[in-house]
């Protein structure tokens, strides 16, 4: 049989029976659809928090008071973690192969200015905060250099915090209520949208020393250190790890991460994520597979008559078999492809919608359903047919 | 051109075996035309099942001769082969005419050649006289469904014989038709068999089974008569 007729004789019979082929056409294209969409919104998922986190550069430390282990031992009766104090940070300023070192305070407090008020993320830190989170003076100027351990009444403030109280208002030079203390704006930070949890549009940053009156502290939150270069950053690691367990009296009480750590970590979690979210969408799709078996079997025994008929007019078992598989490959491609489409639609108008949003379905994910959509078909197909087609023709005609 | 020698088939009807063809003894020369008559469950369906090669006998030969002239025995051969061989040889036409309900009628007299891979144009040079001579022309282009009974048989003839077979076999082909269209089929099919194409006819009808110049009556799976018009005294 010749190709083209044989092609011909399947669309024949594709559009002769419009319900079926209508039901087969959308059970696979929502299997395919499925897979596409939810990869692709899971990968936008994941793209969007590693770009969250690559706010941040690759050449940074970041130490934390507490040791994250899991070593099963009971907690610490006394006292808990031990504060990273300004003392210790000024001691890993001076460790080589450190570019810079930032000491942050982060907490909330009420901030005024005549009448209005907001809640808002106050930052402690210095000028080498604004270096290593790149954060730029849209008006103004930055935190000054100065002593680490010296406070000032100045902060710099979040654009959308300044809109918040000022309006349209001049806010440079302006006092601010906190708490019960006072400061001078000095600069205003340009839009800079969020990074690592901060929004630093509604933030307030002030000197370190600072923020510790304000909140009452010896502790700081965390302490970030520029890495001079990328090679040395597993022995600086090393190296801060030793000089906080002597500044400790021994005992290691920090942890130091990395952000290419961290990242990978993350993208580990997220990865899995990704993957599950598609296997659920390839369930579906074999859903759809199961679907198009069943459909094939009702089909084939309402055409056994046909069948036989074929039989009889001299068609070979394999002339019926590839018959019934082309037909059940033509529908799964057309629905697969249905399916794509209609998936990258959406993906397309969810893009439109949430602009920070990267939704985009990988390659491999449609590639991945399209390949199962085929071998679905080909396999639930198979089986019917090769039944059909063993048949003794004068059963099937019977 | 046909011998059937020995042959048997046993059918399993619930636990009572029915032995449907019973050490069957037949000789066909190219050209007959042969009637098999008998009450139903007599085995006549099942012998001409047996013949076009859609059934196979349990122990016997049956002998087919090709159009290489080469007469083969077709028991044991291939189902691929067998299937072949109906394709190449063997013409059927049925009581219920078994078109396929989606193709018109001009489709349905090509299939076999579409089945074969014949070309298009070839197709359609063999196509359009056949049409002519069973008086379709204004009827090929429509469904099944559109067609009358004796159209729709008439349709089934020609799907039977676009093939240039050498055997002709048709079970009960007036059964569903009136006495007007079954009459029309008959003197059809008969010209065909004037035309050198052998013809074996499975009917309940006696006035039928009477104008076949050879007639087989068939009794529990055993042919119990077969007569030829010549040798009848006139």
């Amino acid at each position: 049989m010749r190709l083209q007729d044989q092609l011909l004789f399947n669309l024949r019979s594709l559009s002769r029976q419009r319900f079926r082929t209508l039901m087969q056409l959308i059970a696979m294209a929502i299997g395919v659809f499925s897979v596409v969409l939810l990869t692709g919104l899971g990968e936008g998922g994941r793209q969007f928090v590693m770009a969250e986190f690559s706010v941040l550069g690759k050449d940074i430390l970041i130490i934390l008071p507490g040791r994250k282990e899991t070593s099963g031992g009971m907690p610490p009766l006394t006292g808990g973690t031990r504060d990273i104090t300004l003392q210790d940070a000024q001691a890993l300023s001076r460790l080589r192969n450190v570019d810079g070192i930032a000491p942050l305070v982060v907490g909330k407090a009420e901030v005024n200015f005549s009448g209005r008020s907001k809640e808002s993320l106050i930052i402690g830190a210095n000028p080498e905060f604004f270096i290593m989170r790149h954060l730029r003076i849209q008006q103004g100027q930055g935190l000054l250099q100065i002593e680490i351990d010296q406070a000032r009444p100045v902060c710099v403030i979040g654009p959308e915090l300044k809109k918040e109280l000022f309006a349209a208002q001049p806010a440079l030079g302006k006092w601010l209520k906190m708490a019960g203390s006072r400061c001078r704006i000095v600069g205003i930070l340009a839009n800079s949208g969020t990074g690592l949890g901060f929004d630093m549009n509604n933030a307030l940053i002030i000197p370190v020393a600072s923020s510790m009156q304000l909140f009452d502290t010896q502790g700081l939150f965390r302490v970030m250190i520029d890495v001079h270069s990328l090679a040395g950053m597993n022995k600086l690691s090393k190296e801060v790890e030793r000089v906080m367990q002597e500044r400790h009296e021994g005992e290691l009480d920090v942890t130091v991460i990395t952000p290419a750590s961290l990242l990978s970590a993350f993208d580990d979690i997220l990865a899995v994520l990704t993957v599950a979210i598609s296997a659920i969408g390839g369930i579906s799709l074999f859903v759809a597979g199961v679907l198009i078996m069943n459909m094939t079997l009702i089909s084939v025994s309402q055409r056994t008559a046909e069948i036989g008929l074929l039989k009889a007019l001299g068609a070979s078992s394999r002339q019926v078999r590839i018959l019934f598989v082309s037909e059940a490959l033509i529908l799964c491609l057309a629905g697969a492809v249905l399916g794509i489409l209609s998936a990258e639609v959406l993906l397309w108008l969810a893009r439109q919608q949430f602009s920070d949003l990267l939704f985009i379905a990988p390659w491999w994910a449609s590639a991945l359903a399209l390949i199962v959509a085929l071998t679905c078909g080909l396999v639930f197909a198979w089986l019917p047919a090769r039944r059909a087609a063993n048949l003794p023709p004068v059963e099937a005609l019977r | 051109m046909i011998q059937v020698n020995q042959v048997n088939k046993t059918f399993q009807l619930g636990d009572q075996p029915v032995h449907a063809l019973n050490n069957i003894q037949l000789k066909i020369s190219p050209g007959e035309y042969l009637s098999i008559m008998g009450p139903s469950g007599s085995g006549k369906s099942t012998l001409l099942n047996m013949l076009g090669l859609l059934d196979i006998p349990d122990d016997g030969e049956y002998w087919l001769q090709g159009c290489d002239g080469l007469a083969l025995d077709t028991v044991p051969m291939d189902e691929e082969v067998r299937a072949r061989y109906r394709r190449d040889h063997i013409g059927f036409v049925f009581q219920s005419y078994h078109l396929i309900p989606r193709l018109t009628a001009a489709e349905n007299i090509e299939l076999p050649l579409v089945l074969a891979g014949i070309p298009p144009d070839e197709r359609k040079e063999r196509l359009q006289p056949i049409i002519q001579r069973l008086g379709l022309e204004q009827r090929a282009g429509h469904l099944p469904n559109q067609l009358s009974g004796g159209q729709r048989q008439r349709v089934a003839i020609g799907r039977a014989t676009i093939m240039r077979p050498k055997l002709l076999l048709a079970d009960e082909p007036t059964g569903n038709l009136d006495s007007h269209s079954g009459a029309e089929v008959i003197e059809l099919l008969e010209e065909l068999n004037n035309d050198g194409i052998t013809l074996i006819i499975v009917t309940h009808d006696m006035d039928l089974g009477d104008r076949a110049k050879r007639k087989i009556r068939m009794v529990d799976g055993e042919i119990v008569l077969d007569k030829s018009r010549e040798q009848e005294p006139s």
